[in-house]
C-alpha cells in the first residue's frame, strides 16, 4: 500500500470517528443537562424512554425531523439556510486539531489521535474556527428578519468580541510558558515535569479563571446566554428557525461546549497525558501501545466530562448577567486582569527564567 | 447629594462583589439539591392524585333517584362569570314540577370559580374531582345532560364539605 492510499484512508477512519463522536457527545450532552437540571430543581428529569431516559436524545432528533421546517417569507432565503450550516460546520471543524490522546504503532506507522493534533498552530486554529462560529449566528439573527433574532444576534457579536479578547491574552500566558502553539507540545510540556502533573492551571491560575469565564461566554452558555435570553428575546437568533435547522443550532451549541472543555482540558489540565509517565512505563504500556493509548484517551475523556459537568452545572445556578454587567464584566475587570496576568508571567519568564 | 447606600450594589461587600465566592456559594447549594432524594414526585399517568373534597374540578350535576336535583331554576346560568352554562326548563310529573330539558356547560369557558355550585338552592349542582380535562374539538367541549349527571353516591366528599364550610 502506497504512503497516499494509507493516509487517505488513516485520515478518512479518523474523520468519520471524529464526527461521529461529536454527536454522540452532544445528545449525551443534552441528557445530561436534562438530568442535572432537573436534578437540582428536585425533579426526576427523562425517564420514559429507555431505561432511565438514556433514549431520550433521540426520540428528540426524532421530534426535530419530523417537525415542519418553517421560513418566514421575509427572510433572506439563502442565507436563513446557509447560517445554521455555517454554524455546525465550525463547531465541528473544531474537532479536527484536538488530540484525544497521543499515538499508537501501527506496523511501521505511527497513527496519532486526532486528524491533526500536531499542527503547529492549533491553538490559533481553535481560536480562529470559534470565532467564524459567530458568524453563523450574527448571519441566523440577520437574515430572519426579525427584531429578536437580529438582537440575539447583534448581542453574541457584541460579546464574542469583548470576550475573544480576554480569551486570547489569558491564552497568551500558556503559550508563553510553553512556548509552543501547537496543542500537542502543550500537553507534552505539561506531562515532562513534576510526575506528569505540571498543568498550567497551577502556573496559570488568574489565567485559567479568566479563560474560564470567557468560555462561558464563547459558548453562549448562562450566565452569559444573552444571544438567545428567552424571557427577553423569545429565542434571540434562532427564534425564526424550526425543524431541523434549529436541530443544528442546537447541536453547534452543544458542540461548542464540548469543544471549550476540551479546549480547557487540554491547556490547562494536561489534555490526556497521565499522571506519574514512568510507573505506566515501568508496567510495560509505554507510548505507541494500543492499551497506553486508551488509558490516555480515558484520562482526556474523564477531564472533559468534568468540565461538560461544570458547564451545565453553572447553566443552573447562575441567574442571567445583564447586558451592562457583561460589558463591565468583559472590558473592566477581565481585559485589564488579563493584561496584568499577561505582564506577571511574561516578567516572571524575563527575569527568573523557566 | 446623594451619599446614602441605597441600590444592591453599593449594599455590596468586597467579596460579594468579586463574584467568585458568591457563584462557587451557589454552586455548592445547588450541588446539595442533586443529592437529595426526589420522592415526592408523582410519576403521573400511574401514580394519579386523589383530591379531597375542597377541589374544583369539572362542574357536574347531581343525580338522586334516577333524575337529577336540578329545577332549572337559571340561578346558575345567571351567575355564571364566563357564561358558560345553558339552562332550559321543562315540565316533570315528579314532586319537583321542574326539570331541565337541556343543561349544558361549555368546558371551554368554564373558569371553574364554582360560583354555580354556591348559588344553586337545590344543591344540584356541584364541583367533581374530575381534573383531566381534554378535548379534541370545541363541539366536544360542550357537555350535555348525558355528560354532566354523575350519581350522588361518586359526590359524596365535595357534598359533605359543601355541609361543613358553605
Ligand atoms: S343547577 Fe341549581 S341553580 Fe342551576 S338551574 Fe339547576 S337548580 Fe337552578
Ligand atoms: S364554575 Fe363558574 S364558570 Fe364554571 S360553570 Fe360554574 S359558575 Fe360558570
Amino acid at each position: 500500500m502506497s504512503d497516499l492510499t494509507f493516509t487517505l484512508i488513516e485520515f478518512g477512519i479518523k474523520a468519520a470517528i471524529i464526527i461521529n463522536i461529536v454527536l454522540v457527545m452532544a445528545s449525551v450532552e443534552v441528557y445530561l443537562e436534562r438530568k442535572i437540571s432537573a436534578w437540582i430543581q428536585n425533579r426526576v428529569g427523562p425517564n420514559r424512554v429507555g431505561p432511565m431516559g438514556l433514549l431520550q436524545p433521540i426520540a428528540d432528533v426524532v421530534k426535530l425531523f419530523m417537525k415542519e421546517d418553517l421560513v418566514p417569507k421575509a427572510a433572506f432565503q439563502g442565507f436563513h439556510r446557509l447560517a445554521p450550516l455555517l454554524t455546525l460546520a465550525v463547531a465541528i471543524g473544531v474537532y479536527a486539531v484536538i488530540p484525544y490522546a497521543h499515538y499508537v504503532n501501527i506496523g511501521e506507522r505511527t497513527v496519532y489521535w486526532g486528524i491533526a493534533p500536531n499542527i503547529n498552530i492549533g491553538v490559533l486554529f481553535i481560536l480562529a474556527m470559534t470565532s467564524i462560529g459567530v458568524y453563523g449566528i450574527t448571519l441566523a439573527g440577520w437574515a430572519s428578519n426579525s427584531k429578536y433574532s437580529l438582537l440575539g444576534g447583534l448581542r453574541s457579536a457584541a460579546q464574542m468580541i469583548s470576550y475573544e479578547l480576554s480569551m486570547g491574552l489569558s491564552l497568551l500566558g500558556v503559550i508563553l510558558i510553553a512556548g509552543t502553539l501547537s496543542l500537542n507540545e502543550i500537553i507534552l510540556f505539561q506531562r515532562d515535569g513534576w510526575y506528569g502533573l505540571r498543568w498550567m492551571v497551577f502556573l496559570q491560575p488568574v489565567g485559567f479563571l479568566i479563560f474560564l469565564v470567557s468560555s462561558f461566554a464563547e459558548t453562549n452558555r448562562t450566565p452569559f446566554d444573552l444571544p438567545e435570553a428567552e424571557p427577553e428575546l423569545v429565542g434571540g437568533y434562532n427564534t425564526e428557525y424550526s425543524g431541523m435547522k434549529f436541530g443544528m443550532f442546537f447541536l453547534a451549541e452543544y458542540a461548542n461546549m464540548a469543544t471549550a472543555s476540551a479546549f480547557l482540558s487540554l491547556l490547562y489540565f494536561g489534555g490526556w497525558s497521565l499522571p506519574f509517565p514512568e510507573f505506566w512505563d515501568s508496567i510495560g504500556l509505554i507510548e505507541g501501545t494500543w492499551s497506553r493509548a486508551l488509558l490516555q484517551f480515558g484520562s482526556f475523556f474523564v477531564k472533559l466530562m468534568i468540565f461538560i459537568v461544570f458547564f451545565i452545572w453553572v447553566r443552573w445556578t447562575v441567574p442571567r448577567f445583564r447586558y451592562d454587567q457583561l460589558m463591565n464584566l468583559g472590558w473592566k475587570v477581565l481585559l485589564p486582569l488579563s493584561i496584568i496576568n499577561l505582564f506577571v508571567t511574561a516578567s516572571v519568564i524575563i527575569f527568573f527564567g523557566l | 447629594m446623594n451619599n446614602r447606600k441605597n441600590t444592591e450594589a453599593e449594599r455590596l461587600t468586597f467579596w460579594e462583589k468579586m463574584y467568585i465566592p458568591e457563584i462557587a456559594r451557589g454552586l455548592g447549594i445547588t450541588l446539595r439539591q442533586m443529592f437529595k432524594p426526589k420522592d415526592f414526585v408523582r410519576q403521573y399517568p400511574e401514580q394519579r392524585w386523589e383530591p379531597t373534597g375542597s377541589f374544583r374540578g369539572r362542574p357536574v350535576l347531581v343525580e338522586e333517584d334516577g333524575g337529577e336535583r336540578c329545577v332549572a331554576c337559571g340561578l346558575c346560568a345567571r351567575v355564571c362569570p364566563a357564561l358558560a352554562i345553558e339552562v332550559q326548563a321543562g315540565e316533570t310529573p315528579r314532586e319537583k314540577e321542574r326539570y331541565p330539558e337541556k343543561f349544558e356547560i361549555n368546558m371551554l369557558r368554564c373558569i371553574f370559580c364554582s360560583y354555580c355550585e354556591e348559588v344553586c338552592p337545590e344543591e344540584a349542582i356541584v364541583m367533581s374531582k374530575d381534573y383531566e380535562i381534554v378535548y379534541t374539538s370545541p363541539q366536544e367541549a360542550i357537555l350535555g345532560k348525558d355528560e354532566l349527571l354523575v350519581p350522588k353516591a361518586k359526590l359524596q366528599d365535595r357534598l359533605e364539605f359543601l355541609r361543613q364550610y358553605k
